[in-house]
């Protein structure tokens, strides 16, 4: 992602450099129309300009392509959720404004559905905020908590917007690389992959603020074990750091897997930030409404953020969620409840897409969770002569994938610090979140290629 | 302030637990350890105050007629309700993300519905930023450029989050009032008196000085800015290279055949500004909080990175319903049928009622030419009401507003108002403590509960 700044940075990318460009330009022009000093960006998004979905989704916009790129269901939300919608566009007080920090009865249903979970009684108004998606939670929870000056530490490969958010707090990401462990015939799980205690613990300093955890991870589907957690968990504690733990495919867990909450965990609830997602939930992207669950001497620093930046989320998809959610809450336990058939539904694919890159010779790493899978590509030895030559392998594999075979995906290295880009860059990420007609079609477009190469 | 006390006492903590979650003296014991580390970060200080919440609070405390909140109490127009329908009853690939920028059916007809409008050529991509409501519109603009120790403009009294945004951005508000003049002899009171003085107004640019904030139609006087007015404000944005950003979202409200005049199609101002608007207040939606931002690509490529990274994306279904009001708004623009026509005219009806009914008990209304709001000089009643609810010492407008509120005839309920001082900065608040706010976008049996009200207290309120 950071590739394109490197053509920037080579100018300079420090504030100074880009300063002498610009009014260098304003010498060469003579109306007041075209002041560009003044109108240069503010620091904190210097640099942050490139956005590999940006880039990536404009070249999957091509109908003819099949999409497995974006983490975007192309499969319909549940009838229900659907209906509740509905029923919302036809109450007429919900055109208008609702409480800031959540519409009443959705907070009252999030702090419902996850008592269970943290076994602990949750105050719908104080512990809980609802936010626009869970970016939003993410983008809240750094603004109120981060400093400039302060150490994030976050797992590589990470969700892309971590970096970015975090500088853009004027504060420094310290990043630590999944590893895989030696494998050899077997499949290759997510849970291979883990990170080093050792490793782990040299990146906590003084400056350390907080730890992003991601559980189900995007893009490898690691689901964390109570043993990797209760590492975490003693680091934070230790180093008296907070976690921010991003927990959009809390649902999205594979047999044989658990998801668990860092923030049950004895010493954690008061230092962590739960962030959650309706569109990760309940398969509707587009309604853009998340939501954190903490204590209160952390949750109203990000509503202090929510009353500054976005004040309220839009009411009648807030209740529309909530009437989802009691529907969903009554049946928690069973198969019908949508947090039980999904991940079914979704196991059945994710194993046909393992099948299927496995069919050509890849080896993917299969997901213990979410809805995403990612393989080393290098073996299908495509030629990318054609692709431009300063942008890593993932990169231009997928772009020539895109063009030539007309199957869209996401490279890794995108969810990589600079650094760590060369140790992902042969690696790419298909989302398996689709319709059986869209697996289909992928299933075509790889076998072809499978025969094209023997 | 570091609690180096409670650091120490987490380390010692949490190696005695065992991994066992849920043990109840554990839980009871981590209820009241918080960390030892600087929290809230420090962008936030100051700004964690917001008058709305108490506002909020006294409201549903209270059964009253609120005619506080800038929000409509009827539905919005009927092609709207539909639009919104049809949206989340439709194509369901409508449940999922849209491009980040804004929906391309909103983007491109919010860019040639206002390209007409502002005299340009606007690109849906490049001119054009699709937010949660104004109020993401505003947040991202100051992101965007608003660095630390910049100066920013902010005309009072304005619309209170413009101050925070300011500080949150590290910059430095710098406030200059608007003022009221006396009405010539025999006239009333309009907004229009509320004037600037362009001796003042220059004073306060400075070589730091990196935008000003204009809102027009204004929220809480409802001032219309003259054509004058804003060449006055665009000449010095030009002369000393600022950007403006104006906040236009009452732009429709425009009463007694007043010109709402974008500063942005002034000559020298489009690339110079940043206009927002708001679909809440255009098609009397706010819970649907989308917004816009249109403005120069040079200027709005830096809003498009503080937006992909803070929310990236504005939910899909909103503003599909929101394009094809524009779609219908487009048809009929400039004819009886237009919604844009329609609804100012219906609410100039409401906002004469309302003064009417307040100068009948004596109250003190100033005529707005435009927006939501009328604000009501209450400073007659500071000799005539000693006897107002709240201590000696709070502000005259905060113990009126409590009695309006608090003030039951029978099994009726008061009214429920805005304090007008809270869109003034601090220093300044204790001079504009005898205003209120009334919002008149409201529904006829809002506005007879209103009346009702008035009436009883007449005898209170005389002298």
């Amino acid at each position: 992602m950071f590739l394109a700044q490197r053509r920037l940075c080579s100018l300079g990318s420090r504030a100074k450099s880009l300063k002498t460009i610009c009014s260098s330009k304003i010498l060469g022009f003579a109306t007041s129309a075209n002041m560009a000093f003044k109108f240069k960006n503010a620091k904190r998004i210097e640099g942050l300009d490139s956005n590999v979905w940006i880039e990536f989704t404009k070249l999957a916009a091509d109908p003819s392509v099949v999409n497995l790129g974006q983490g975007l269901p192309d499969i319909s939300p549940p009838t229900y959720v659907k209906e509740e919608l509905s029923k919302a566009a036809l109450t007429d007080h919900l055109n208008q404004y609702t409480r800031g920090f959540g519409h009443p009865s959705l907070v009252k249903a999030l702090s419902c559905l996850y008592e269970k979970f943290y076994q602990k009684q949750i105050d719908p108004n104080k512990e809980i905020l609802v936010t626009v998606g869970a970016y939003g939670s993410l983008f809240n929870a750094i603004q109120g908590l981060i400093d400039p000056g302060d150490e994030v530490i976050i797992m590589v490969p990470f969700y892309d917007c971590y970096e970015p958010m975090v500088r853009m707090a004027r504060a420094t990401p310290v990043f630590i690389p999944l590893r895989s462990k030696p494998t050899s015939g077997t499949k290759w799980s997510s849970s291979d992959w883990t990170f080093e205690r050792q490793e782990l613990e040299s990146k906590f300093s003084s400056k350390t603020k907080a730890i992003i955890l991601n559980t189900p991870h995007n893009p490898m589907g690691k689901v964390y074990t109570k043993e990797e957690l209760q590492v975490i968990a003693d680091l934070c504690i230790k180093h008296d750091t907070l976690c921010i733990s991003d927990e959009v495919y809390e649902w999205l867990v594979y047999t044989g897997n658990k998801h668990l909450k860092i923030a049950t965990f004895p010493g954690m609830w008061e230092r962590t930030i739960t962030i959650g997602s309706a569109g990760k939930t309940f398969s509707v992207t587009g309604w853009k409404l998340g939501w954190t669950i903490g204590p209160n001497h952390l949750i109203k620093h990000l509503q202090t953020v929510q009353q500054n930046t976005v004040y309220t989320c839009a009411t009648p998809l807030q209740e529309a969620l909530a009437q989802a959610f009691w529907i969903d809450i009554k049946r928690v336990d069973d198969p019908e409840c949508y947090f039980n058939s999904l991940p079914k539904e979704l196991e059945v694919k994710r194993d046909r897409m393992v099948h299927l890159l496995e069919s050509v010779g890849l080896r993917p790493i299969v997901p213990d969770g979410g809805y995403f899978i990612i393989a080393d590509v290098s073996s299908l030895d495509a030629d990318l002569s054609d692709m431009k030559s300063d942008e890593p392998y993932d990169y231009k594999f997928v772009k020539w994938m895109t063009k030539n075979k007309k199957l869209s995906a996401i490279p890794v290295s995108a969810f990589c610090d600079t650094e760590s880009k060369s140790q992902f860059e042969k690696f790419v990420r298909f989302c398996f979140i689709k319709k059986d007609s869209t697996l289909d079609a992928a299933a075509e477009i790889i076998r072809a290629w499978n025969s094209q190469k023997s | 302030m570091l609690r180096r006390a409670a650091a120490i006492s987490v380390h010692l903590v949490g190696p005695f637990w065992g991994r066992k979650a849920g043990a109840s003296l554990t839980r009871c014991l981590h209820q009241t350890l918080t960390m030892a580390k600087q929290l809230p970060a420090r962008r936030l200080d100051g700004i964690d105050h917001n008058p709305w919440v108490e506002f909020i609070k006294l409201s549903n405390e209270y059964d009253v007629v609120n005619l506080g909140q800038g929000f409509p109490d009827f539905s919005p127009p009927d092609f709207a309700v539909k639009a919104f329908q049809q949206a989340t009853s439709g194509d369901f690939m409508l449940n999922q993300y849209t491009m980040a920028f804004g929906y391309p059916p909103l983007t491109k007809l919010l860019a040639s519905f206002f390209g007409k409008l502002l005299g340009q050529e606007l690109d849906p991509f490049k001119n054009v930023l699709v937010t949660v409501g104004a109020y993401g519109a505003l947040f991202t603009a100051f992101q965007a450029l608003v660095d630390k120790g910049d100066e920013v403009i902010i005309i009072e009294p304005a619309f209170d989050c413009y101050e925070p945004m300011t500080l949150m951005a590290g910059g430095r508000p710098v406030f200059v009032s608007l003022k009221p003049n006396p009405a010539p002899k025999g006239q009333l009171d309009t907004s229009s008196d509320w004037q600037l003085d362009p001796t003042e107004l220059a004073s306060k640019f400075t070589s730091r000085t990196k935008a000003l904030v204009l809102n027009t139609p204004n929220n809480p006087l409802g001032k219309v800015f003259s054509k004058a007015e804003l060449e006055l404000v665009a000449g010095l944005c030009q002369q000393h290279d600022t950007v403006c950003i104006a906040d236009e979202v009452y732009q429709w409200l425009v009463y007694d055949g007043h010109q709402h005049v974008s500063i942005a199609s002034l000559p020298g101002m489009w690339g110079r500004t940043l206009t927002i608007g708001s679909a809440g207040k255009s098609f009397s939606a706010t819970g649907w909080k989308v917004g816009w931002v249109l403005g120069p690509d040079n200027i709005m490529k830096h809003l498009r990175t503080v937006h992909q990274n803070s929310v990236f994306h504005c939910p899909t279904q909103a503003q599909a319903a929101v394009a094809q009001c524009f779609e219908q708004e487009q048809q009929h623009f400039g004819q009886p049928s237009s919604y844009f026509l329609q609804f100012p005219q219906a609410m100039q009806l409401n906002r004469d009622h309302m003064i009417h009914s307040l100068q009948s008990v004596g109250l003190k209304p100033l005529t707005p030419q435009g927006s939501y709001f009328l604000i009501v000089d209450i400073s007659d009643f500071k000799s005539t009401m000693p006897s107002l609810p709240g201590a000696v010492d709070e502000p005259y407008d905060r113990r009126f507003a409590k009695w309006m509120i608090k003030n039951k005839v029978g099994s009726s309920t008061g009214c429920i108002l805005v304090k007008v001082s809270i869109f003034f900065s601090r220093p300044h608040q204790k001079d504009f403590d005898h205003y209120l706010r009334f919002c008149f976008v409201k529904d006829e049996a809002t506005l007879q509960a209103m009346d009702e009200r008035l009436q009883k207290w007449k005898a209170e309120l005389q002298p």
